[in-house]
């Protein structure tokens, strides 16, 4: 069926990713940070070491798979982050109006402006490498889409007549946003969440790879191909196994969130029938 | 009846702010509603009737307010209300259905839930007991099989069946004023006939006064008792609904009359035509001075172009705005 192929895919490498990340301590052959023995460093790929050995003579494959966990964890957490900010702030903002849509938009005009990894970097600067502050700077910084999406919803869905029939039916505001707006938007939210997982994950990677992420010994796969960086000629499997996952993984996300726009959105869906 | 009457509105004036200017979309609008009465409110489109509902329940936005007048609910100015006095007030004491039974329910979200909410929302009810007494509403307004239709969505029902689910909302907290804001004209005609039956039947066995607002002349006479007939912003004529056929006094409720084709006319005064009223109804920016009705009327004379008519009251609690009243 033409329709399903790109949820299906999407889906199914995203199921994947996280089938690996909650059974990777069941999954992997070795401990992916205390297994370290020079006597293997640097095997190619085998039917012992199915991905191979680093430097220090650790699992490739182990390090992978538990690296599913830290970017999966930052994808998720840290668009779930987003779209609790973006929505409460353009669901307030359209609905509202007024000096706190202005305030909003210029804020999210703001966002925009600035490239968002640029953003992540001095949040990071500031609040020193690791884990949570990679979920906070991710966090704080890829909101202004789902803002956008959400403000754009709101003012159209607000002249809606079961909008204005909940007003006089002595709805409260609050009453209004959470049973009447909200509802009637998560379509496109979480289309834009499952396409801004994917960024993040990606986004993840690439601060990792500067350094300002995960830590080593710790394996994340942006830590893993930064480490990597200097046997990519003597050893490329060192990099080729930490790219494919990111690939993969995103690869799966983004066609999860088409094959989801394509349900979610009444539009495409009354184009197709 | 004694003490004050349901609903009072005194000499109303609604502007339309555009571009610092103001224009009274309403004006000099008068009337009142006595518990458990049936009034309509009838007009063409754009003569300020559903504005007028908008005020009643406080909510008009801009670029409309309230410029003059007095709406008095129960003894009480409804101006005067907090936000919250005015939200306690609406869905619980009066209620309201519209026009579009296809848009006025929340697309995702099962239609017992939406009548529960109001008892949870007015009536500080608990959810189970609140679904419980969904199902009796539902019941109330003749859906078949209510335990199961609370659980069906609005795309799942007929136009009819919907805005039977709209009238269960209104009247779930037992208001003392429901507001029908034509609430039939987007379905067809057999449907339509059940739906107001249903709602006088409803409303009478509760006390539930109508304000009813039509396009519909035949429509309103039939349902209610008094009848306000507006023109370009103004009451031009009220009259019990049994003399507004019979002998309208304002030149304009007599053209609405006119206009209606009559079951048996041909055979009584063989082929006439229809008559219509000259002419259209002016924009709001610019209605002609004196009265509004004068450059389509019939009787028009100098003072019409000029004066503004006072209302005159007429016998059986009627009264007319016109210079030349028959």
């Amino acid at each position: 069926m033409r329709l399903g192929a790109n949820l299906i895919i999407g889906g199914a490498l995203f199921a994947l990713a996280i089938f690996v990340g909650l059974l990777a301590p069941w999954l992997a052959h070795t401990d992916p940070v205390m297994d370290a023995n020079l006597l293997n460093a640097e095997e190619p790929p085998s039917w012992i070491w199915w991905f191979g050995t680093d430097a220090q003579g650790r699992d490739i494959y182990s390090r992978v798979v538990h690296g599913a966990r830290i970017s999966l964890t930052v994808g998720i957490v840290s668009q779930l982050v987003n779209s609790v900010i973006g929505v409460t702030l353009g669901l307030t903002a359209g609905y509202w109006g007024g000096w706190w849509d202005d305030f909003v938009n210029g804020l999210t005009n703001l966002m925009l402006a600035i490239p968002s990894l640029i953003f992540a970097l001095a949040i990071m600067a500031v609040l020193g490498p690791g884990l949570t502050s990679l979920l906070v700077a991710l966090g704080l910084t890829n909101w202004s889409f789902t803002c956008r999406i959400a403000r754009a919803s709101t003012l159209s869905l607000k002249s809606q007549g079961y909008v204005q029939a909940a007003k006089v039916l002595g709805y409260g505001d609050l009453r209004i946003m959470i049973t009447q707006l909200l509802p009637n938007m998560v379509g496109p939210i979480i289309v834009i969440g499952t396409l801004g997982m994917g960024g993040a994950i990606l986004a993840e990677a690439a601060l990792s790879f500067l350094g300002l992420g995960v830590r080593p010994p710790y394996p994340s796969w942006g830590s893993m191909l930064s480490e990597a960086r200097d046997q990519i000629t003597t050893a490329p499997w060192l990099s080729i196994f930490p790219g494919l996952a990111i690939f993969l993984t995103v690869l799966g996300l983004n066609l999860l969130g088409d094959g989801l726009r394509d349900i979610l959105d009444p539009q495409s869906r009354s184009r197709r029938t | 009846m004694t003490g004050p009457p349901l609903l009072e509105v005194e000499d109303l004036r609604i502007d339309l702010n555009y571009r610092s200017s103001h224009v009274a979309a309403v004006e000099g609008v008068s009337f009142r509603i006595d518990r458990g009465e049936t009034f309509g409110l009838v007009g063409e489109s754009g003569c300020g009737k559903s504005i007028t509902a908008l005020a009643l329940i406080g909510l008009l936005r801009q670029p409309l307010s309230i410029g003059a007048g007095a709406i008095r609910f129960d003894g009480r100015e409804i101006q005067r209300l907090s936000a919250a006095e005015q939200r306690a007030l609406r869905g619980n004491r009066i209620a309201m259905i519209f026009q579009e039974p296809m848009t006025a329910l929340n697309p995702v979200s099962p239609v017992g839930r939406q009548i529960a909410e109001m008892f949870v929302l007015h009536q500080g009810k608990d959810w189970r007991e609140a679904d419980r007494l969904a199902v009796e509403a539902l019941a109330s307004v003749r859906v078949p099989a209510p335990e199961r239709r609370v659980k069906d969505y609005p795309h799942q029902l007929s136009g009819g069946m919907r805005q039977r689910v709209m009238i269960a909302i209104a009247l779930a907290c037992g208001p003392d004023l429901l507001i029908a804001d034509e609430p039939t004209t987007a379905l067809d005609v057999t449907v339509q006939a059940e739906i107001i039956e249903l709602m006088r039947n409803l409303c009478a066995e509760r006390g539930t006064a109508i304000l009813m607002i039509s396009h519909d002349l035949g429509l309103v006479a039939n349902v209610c008792r008094r009848v306000a007939v507006m023109y370009a912003g103004r009451i031009v004529e009220e009259r019990g609904s049994d003399d507004i056929f019979r002998t309208s006094s304002h030149p304009y409720t007599q053209g609405l009359v006119d206009s209606l084709p009559r079951l048996g006319s041909r055979a009584a005064l063989g082929r006439t035509r229809l008559t219509e009223i000259a002419g259209v109804v002016p924009a709001i920016t610019d209605f002609p001075d004196g009265c509004r009705f004068n450059p389509r009327c019939a009787r028009a004379t100098d003072i019409c172009r000029t004066t503004e008519p006072e209302t005159t009251l007429l016998g059986a609690g009627g009264l007319v705005r016109c210079h030349h009243h028959a």
